[in-house]
């Protein structure tokens, strides 16, 4: 599956992970599944990580719950979410694919382990606890 | 009685449980799952005993969260 970002969506998400650092920064994404099969992120929710920590996230319920009535409000699906690994690289940790329990979601990660050179991949992830694949996704930011 | 779910209008019968609701709505996952009632968050311990009532809006969220390690 093809997925698009903005590049003003990318930005806000890079600038909100800088400005959380050492913290891991998450959030939602939402837009629409396209007849061409294209996974389009027509806008970027940048929660708050109740952890508070370098190693972990977990969003603000409180928050989801308002993203996903903002999404149905502007006619958007949502699509997956998005957060930062801070010092290590833009790949699934084992927590994360244990806490991937939707499969039809796309799940971001942003590398900021060189400050310089961020590194925003999607991914798709699906199975059964303890046995779950991961499949890259084609990103495109636009 | 008539209740939104995920933002759809829908009619059960009177007296459902949260639980019960899961169930009927095939929830995937429910030990994931997160549930308000009218904004208001409902414990993971209280599903079998908290009942919906006519009006009700209904929503399930799926945990979300993952780790760098």
């Amino acid at each position: 599956m093809k997925i698009t970002l903005t590049g003003s969506d990318y930005n806000c998400i890079l600038e909100y992970a800088l400005k959380e650092r050492p913290d891991e920064a998450c959030g939602l994404i939402a837009g629409v599944d396209r007849e061409d099969g294209v996974r389009e992120i027509k806008k970027v929710y940048l929660l708050t990580n109740i952890d508070h920590t370098n190693e972990h996230f977990s969003i603000d319920p409180k928050e989801h719950l308002k993203s996903i009535k903002d999404m149905r409000a502007n006619g958007l699906i949502p699509l997956g979410n998005w957060h930062s690994h801070p010092e290590s690289p833009s790949r699934p940790s084992e927590e994360d694919k244990r806490l991937a329990n939707d499969s039809k979601a796309s799940y971001l990660i942003l590398s900021l382990e060189d400050e310089d050179n961020p590194v925003l991949n999607a991914f798709h992830i699906e199975g059964p606890e303890g046995e779950r694949s991961v499949r890259k996704e084609e990103l495109e930011i636009l | 009685m008539k209740i939104t779910v995920a933002g759809e209008k829908k009619e059960y019968e009177d007296g459902i449980s949260v639980a019960k609701l899961i169930e009927l709505e095939k929830v995937e996952t429910p030990q994931y799952v997160t549930v308000s009632i009218n904004e208001e968050f409902v414990d993971s311990g209280a599903f079998e005993s908290t009942i919906i009532k006519d009006g009700d809006e209904v929503e399930f969220l799926y945990f979300m969260g993952g780790g760098s390690r």
